[in-house]
């Protein structure tokens, strides 16, 4: 397969994304390696300007001594030129020879000596200079001949020895009478001076190592020892948010340190006792739901029993009896529906609401639950649309919870559709599960929208409540919602609609940042979503 | 035979409606207003199914419960106020065979009692063998190499609706609608307790069931016959 220039991306910003996390996720990684950065550099920057300054003065001070000498022993030689009679050919070979050994004699064997006729001698005298050290001749280059002139001065540049060694060549012009003018070249090896600097730049590049792993050691160590009580107060704010109150840090000494666990700590007691203190408010509440729930139902089990006795004997009654008994029982299961939502509205507030979480297909729930909602809606005139995109829709969900959920979506949809149908669509992200349930009746203005799932309120308080609804279902819902990490969003416009969304993370990683549905959708858009899933109309709900 | 039930709760209101509804249904209601007296008027009357409210004077329904299972395997129906899940997980656990929340209607209580009075004994064949156990579904007993398991009617019913097509899955709602004879979904939880129970009693390793076995995010099966 091919990698796509995304995939290439990816490659080249994965590895550079995790090293970016972990440094900033470390202190002392952090601290260490800027310390490393700054010590490599400094100690860099040091060691060129120290090596420059050592090169520069043994070198300055070789040169200026090879000068002086070479200066001196040209003089000398000239000089023993001058001085001798010599005129023949043999007599001026054995003049050279002689001068070439009196000048290794003076200079000993720290220098090469090379003799060349300057490239304007005419004389027809040959010389063999062959007694100085021809070989080093390539180290003489084009330059410093040039700049050797009969009677001119003398003048030196740095070299390279054969062997690679440096060298300094210094030359200067040698008059030999008959034989005419030739140039006399000493080349001085600056070996020793090189080793002597190889061997402080040893020295130096060791001391500079161990400076800075020193350097490092101690930032490390004092790091460690300003991040351990720091890692040790995150652990233990770890453990608070966990839930163990109890928990407390260690306060040893008197330093900084030892006053941040002191505040921790502090703040630490407070917040157990305002947490107590609201478990306690909470336990009471919790308590005074079921107190209620108990007391009112005892009542109620005898009132339900006998209105449902008279219903189910309402034929034999007069008229005005018969309808008061089916009054009876109609209202009567109003008011359950609406004790119950009561009584599920104060249990989720108190925090005492449990969830049993086992994996669900989202679009199975809906299914059931708009085949149960299927003949009431047919009874409003309302076609009921699913539309389920292709893919796997489980997540992790309270059964009951979520099935109320969409069953209040779905009657709030059908009592305001008008008649018209709703479509209700099913589709999933890697990490959400959504819902959306879309009816084309009066809408919502945005005003509407936001009180939408206040608890008792009503888009319009004359309209007939067809489909009973305690108005609490939505609040409900949200908080169902809210209890499964989830969201429940409306949206409505005025005239066209209204949509409610219901998203509910697949594991307890949370909602990911991309919808699988929007919230604002129309019904052409439905189809293209997936397959239409057939509406059977459940027997229970007849 | 008029099927007798006993109604254990102390609201004299409650108690007697549900008697009178109780006996339009044809079925002979006797009464216990008091935790204590429950187990007492319970061995006197011997009835066929016992409606046993959770808050009582004296002893607790949950243990009158307990008390009633450790001596007969006779069928008993919560009636409780609280529909909060650890009173109902607890009942369950206590040995009660189902439970109705109050309020509830008389056509519910009466479907209720008739599904734990219904019995399984005019079924096709009268001997199912699952695992190493063999079940004698007419003389209502469970044996393991000829000794006997003693278990409550309910937890036979589970055992001998799985049985009888092993290796097929049951859905907790459909196990509800068979054996529990809810006609819509209803508390699965139900069916998770009691599953719990009767593994308890017939497998060698309940952590590790061979007999009733879990399929993931369907239901249960029975293993298949050795």
């Amino acid at each position: 397969m091919r990698a796509g220039p995304r995939a290439v991306g990816l490659m080249l910003t994965v590895p550079l994304r995790r090293v970016w996390l972990w440094w900033t996720h470390s202190l002392s990684l952090r601290v260490v390696s800027s310390t490393l950065l700054v010590g490599l550099v400094s100690v860099a920057a040091l060691g060129a300007y120290v090596t420059n300054e050592i090169r520069d003065g043994l070198v300055d001070k070789r040169v200026g001594r090879i000068l002086a000498e070479s200066a001196r022993d040209v003089t000398a030689a000239q000089e023993q030129v001058n001085a001798s009679t010599a005129e023949s050919e043999g007599d001026l070979q054995q003049l050279v020879n002689d001068v070439l050994e009196s000048l290794g004699v003076v200079g000993g064997d720290t220098r090469g000596l090379v003799l060349l006729p300057d490239p304007s001698n005419t004389s027809d005298i040959p010389i063999l200079v062959g007694t100085s050290d021809l070989e080093l001749v390539g180290v003489i280059s084009r330059e410093l001949r040039d700049a050797v002139e009969p009677g001119g001065g003398q003048f030196w540049q740095f070299a390279q020895m054969p062997d690679g060694a440096p060298a300094a060549v210094v030359g200067a012009p040698l008059d030999i009478g008959n034989a005419g003018p030739y140039e006399l070249y000493f080349v001085y090896s600056l070996e020793p001076e090189q080793d002597t600097l190889s061997l402080i730049l040893r020295v130096l590049a060791f001391g500079a190592f161990a400076l800075v792993g020193l350097v490092l050691f101690m930032t490390w160590f004092v790091t460690a020892q300003a991040v351990r009580p720091v890692r040790a107060a995150a652990q233990v704010a770890q453990r608070l948010a966990e839930g163990s109150l109890t928990e407390r840090m260690t306060v040893k000494g008197n330093d900084e340190i030892a006053t941040l666990a002191t505040t921790f700590n502090e703040m630490a007691e407070s917040l157990q006792r305002q947490i107590s203190r609201m478990e306690r408010l909470s336990r009471l509440q919790r308590r005074f739901v079921s107190d209620v729930s108990h007391e009112l139902r005892t009542p109620l089990t005898t009132i339900r029993m006998a209105s449902d006795v008279l219903f189910d004997a309402r034929g034999g009654f007069p008229p005005e009896v018969a309808r008061s008994a089916e009054l009876l029982a109609n209202q009567l299961d109003r008011f359950e529906d609406l004790l119950a939502d009561l009584l599920e509205i104060s249990r989720i507030d108190a925090g005492a609401a449990q969830l049993d979480f086992e994996q669900h297909d989202l679009a199975d729930i809906v299914r059931d639950q708009m085949e149960l909602m299927a003949f009431a809606a047919q009874g409003q005139g309302v076609e009921l649309r699913l539309w389920v995109a292709e893919g796997d829709h489980t997540a992790s969900m309270d059964r009951p919870r979520v099935s109320r959920i969409v069953r209040n979506l779905l009657s709030n949809a059908i009592e305001h559709a008008q008649g018209g149908p709703v479509d209700v669509g099913v589709a999933s992200t890697g990490r959400t599960v959504a819902v959306v349930v879309r009816d084309y009746g009066v809408g919502l203005t945005p005003q509407q929208v936001e009180r939408v799932f206040d608890r008792f309120w009503r888009a319009d308080p004359a309209r007939a409540r067809t489909m009973g609804g305690t108005g609490l279902g939505l609040s409900i819902a949200r908080e169902d919602a809210k209890l499964h990490d989830g969201s429940l969003e409306a949206w409505g416009r005025e005239g066209e609609g209204a949509a409610f969304r219901l998203m509910l993370p697949r594991t307890s990683r949370g909602l990911g940042i991309r919808p699988p549905l929007p919230i604002e959708i129309e019904a052409d858009a439905f189809p293209e979503l997936g397959a239409r899933v057939p509406i059977v109309m459940s027997e229970v709900s007849r | 035979m008029t099927a007798k039930i006993l109604v254990v709760d102390d609201d004299p209101a409650v108690a007697e409606m549900t008697g009178i509804v109780l006996r339009g249904d044809g079925f002979e209601p006797v009464f216990c207003d008091h935790g204590d007296r429950a187990l007492e008027v319970f061995r006197a009357e011997n009835p066929d199914v016992v409606l046993l409210d959770l808050m009582l004077p004296g002893k607790s329904g949950i243990d009158i419960c307990r008390e009633l299972r450790a001596e007969s395997g006779v069928p008993i129906i919560m009636l409780t106020a609280k529909s909060d899940t650890v009173d109902v997980v607890l009942g369950l656990e206590s040995g009660a065979d189902d439970y109705i929340p109050k309020p509830f209607k008389p056509r519910e209580l009466i479907a209720r009692v008739r599904a734990r009075l219904r019995r399984n004994d005019n079924a096709v064949p009268a001997i199912v063998r699952i695992a190493d156990l063999e079940i004698d579904v007419t003389g209502h007993r469970v044996t393991r190499n000829g000794e006997v398991i003693q278990l409550t009617p309910l937890e036979f019913d589970v055992l001998v609706t799985l049985a009888r097509n092993p290796g097929q899955v049951f859905s907790r709602e459909v196990l509800l609608e068979d054996v529990w004879g809810y006609r819509h979904a209803a508390d699965t939880r139900l069916v998770n307790v009691h599953v719990q129970r009767l593994r308890a009693k017939i497998e060698k390793d309940p952590e590790n069931p061979e007999i009733i076995v879990t399929v993931r995010g369907v239901g249960y099966k029975a293993g298949p016959a050795q």
